[in-house]
């Protein structure tokens, strides 16, 4: 008999741990994901984004904690879990020699889907991902940006709840990043699809997630929308280098509304506001009125990766960055 | 950036639900037998070295022994050294470790799949595929006068035992596979091969091995595999040697499935 979801969340984790020997990879991690929003799991290589996901996923039992995935424990009721949720993990795991079709109907196939409904998902997903009539040929042939696209699709071929996706674009080009971007937002927009997606990319977790989780040696520092997170370091600074009055200038632009402070460095006019792009038309209009010569001008958003920096003291180092010396010490 | 035309998606009432455990069985075993033409290259040794070695050691040894040991047909005796060769160590081992190491396994694991059933898929393409070897084996076996005094039904015993043996075997480099996920390591398991294909009357029966080699033949189960084909093909239905032929498969097969599913339920806890 079916067992009952214990938990309403879509995920729920609280105090997770994963050790390996004397390593923890993941230190105490606590979740709280409601159905149909899109969560960032974001942090540098070796942050345990992957060790968590995978706990999550049930390849692997936590050490500690507990953690329920569409209300099931993933340690007591894997099965109920694994019926529920979709996977693709950071390397596109695929056969070179079965052919994309044949990988999508084995994974209808081990979803419990009989041959008519693996023939109708099949339609479906082949549409989503758009490989065309290369879903025929041997995966092998396939770019990489197909792999990927046809991991997404046999994730889905079961119609899950919750989709896991573990950095589904780290190595793609920016072409078929924005294709894999596009298709994670029609899955949460048409189909409600719970996401937990993990990157290294900040622009990704910015763009894509309702709320970012920021993850450092295995613990959750941060977690909040983007804008709250961006928020919480500091505002967004205009910097202006003008020629002229200086001190006329400072005064022109200290009584725009939504400026919180303005300083006059030599040449360089630096103004900080919670919302930068929202006044930088005020700001060029005001410093035009008072004669200067503009000759830049140029708006600094904080970005996430300064609240990673603030947080952590360290940047993202992302894997694309990783010179190939590194990767194969 | 190119321009996303995807349709709009509608909300899809097929759900995942438990597959049965015959479903999960077919989905591995088909995978697996796909690949099997795909790949001719590993099958091809599998293919040649025992109708090499029947044809050499027919050609060696035929009449040296016919006129050593009166009434004996070494052809026949020679035919189900062919077919334990065919049949011996042919496994989808290097292709479980391959999907291990490439994350493909992971894939399957994530799904509702019994973790059983993996191994077992897999055990089910080898036997057909070993089964599938004897073959042409047999073919040449014919073509060389041999036949078989149980008739057809001798002969689909024949095939069946040695693709049991084959199977069972099986067993220990896909535990060397799931315990060590190491493509090297499988492909040294090959070596286990030698002391039971060569240390029995693969050359010679038993009583012609010297002191040594007849002792180490004693404690080999190929010995007593060998004795009960070789019945199908020269005596008839002698249950005494068939019968310790099925024996010797199990015995091996306990201590191989024994240790392959113990480093598959490894395998799986690990993750």
């Amino acid at each position: 008999m079916s067992a009952l979801p214990s938990s309403s969340a879509a995920i729920h984790a609280s105090g997770l741990v994963r050790r390996f020997g004397d390593f923890t990879a993941v230190d105490g991690v606590d979740l709280d994901i409601q159905p149909g929003e899109i969560y960032g799991f974001l942090g540098p290589n070796g942050s345990g984004k992957s060790t968590t996901v995978r706990v999550l996923c049930t390849l692997i039992s936590p050490s500690g904690g507990s953690a329920t995935v569409a209300g099931f424990d993933v340690a007591t009721h894997p099965d109920e879990v694994r019926l529920r949720i979709g996977v693709a993990l950071q390397d596109a795991a695929l056969d070179p020699m079965q052919s994309g079709v044949e990988l999508l109907r084995l994974q209808g196939r081990l979803y419990g889907l009989t041959k008519r409904e693996v023939a109708i998902r099949l339609a479906e997903v082949s549409d989503l991902v758009d490989i065309g009539e290369a879903i025929d040929r041997p995966i092998g042939t396939y770019s990489g940006g197909m792999k990927r696209r046809l991991d997404l699709a046999a994730s889905l071929m079961h119609n899950p709840d919750i989709l896991f996706l573990d950095e589904p674009t780290t190595g793609l080009d920016p072409v078929s990043r924005a294709r894999v971007w596009e298709e994670v937002r029609r899955l949460n927009d048409e189909l409600g699809t719970t996401i937990f997606l993990t990157t290294q990319y900040l622009e990704e977790a910015d763009e894509l997630a309702d709320r970012v989780g920021i993850l450092s040696a295995g613990r959750i520092v941060a977690e909040g929308t983007p804008d709250e997170l961006k928020r919480s370091v500091g505002e967004d600074v205009i910097i202006a280098r003008i020629d002229g009055d200086g001190s006329a200038a400072l005064a022109a632009v200290h009584g725009i509304a939504g400026v919180s402070t303005a300083e006059l460095h030599g040449d360089e006019l630096t103004i900080a506001a919670a919302d930068g792009a929202s006044i930088i038309s005020p700001v060029a209009v005001a410093l035009s009125g008072t004669g200067v010569h503009v000759k830049d001008l140029t708006l600094r958003t904080t970005t996430l990766d300064d609240v990673f920096l603030e947080l952590t003291g360290n940047r993202i180092e992302r894997r694309d960055d990783v010179t190939p010396e590194e990767v194969s010490a | 950036m190119t321009d996303v035309t995807a349709p709009t998606m509608a909300p899809s009432a097929i759900r995942a639900r438990p597959p049965g455990f015959f479903v999960d069985l077919v989905s591995i075993a088909g995978r697996a037998l796909r690949t099997i033409p795909r790949a001719p290259a590993e099958i091809i040794p599998a293919l040649m070295i025992p109708l090499f070695f029947f044809i050499v050691n027919v050609g060696a040894l035929q009449d040296f022994s016919e006129r050593g040991i009166p009434n004996f047909d070494y052809k026949a005796f020679q035919l189900p050294v062919a077919i334990i060769f065919a049949v011996t160590g042919v496994s989808r081992a290097s292709t479980l470790v391959t999907d291990i190491q490439d994350g493909y396994f992971d894939r399957l694991l994530l799904t509702p799949v019994r973790r059983l059933a993996l191994l077992l898929g897999l055990m089910v393409a080898d036997f057909a595929l070993v089964c599938g070897l004897c073959i042409p084996v047999m073919g040449l076996g014919f073509a060389l006068g041999v036949r078989f005094e149980t008739g057809l039904l001798g002969m689909v015993a024949f095939v069946v035992i040695a693709g049991l043996w084959g199977l069972v075997f099986t067993g220990f480099p896909y535990a060397i596979a799931l315990k060590t996920g190491s493509p090297q390591a499988v492909a040294s398991s090959f070596i286990l091969f030698f002391p039971f294909a060569f240390l029995t009357t693969s050359t010679l029966p038993r009583f012609a091995l010297t002191g040594w080699l007849d002792t180490v033949a004693g404690y080999n189960p190929v010995t007593y595999l060998l004795d009960g084909l070789r019945a199908l093909v020269s005596k008839g239905w002698d249950w005494a040697p068939i019968g310790k032929g099925l024996l010797a498969i199990a015995l091996v097969g306990a201590v191989s499935m024994s240790m392959c599913f113990a480093a598959l339920r490894g395998r799986v806890r690990r993750g």
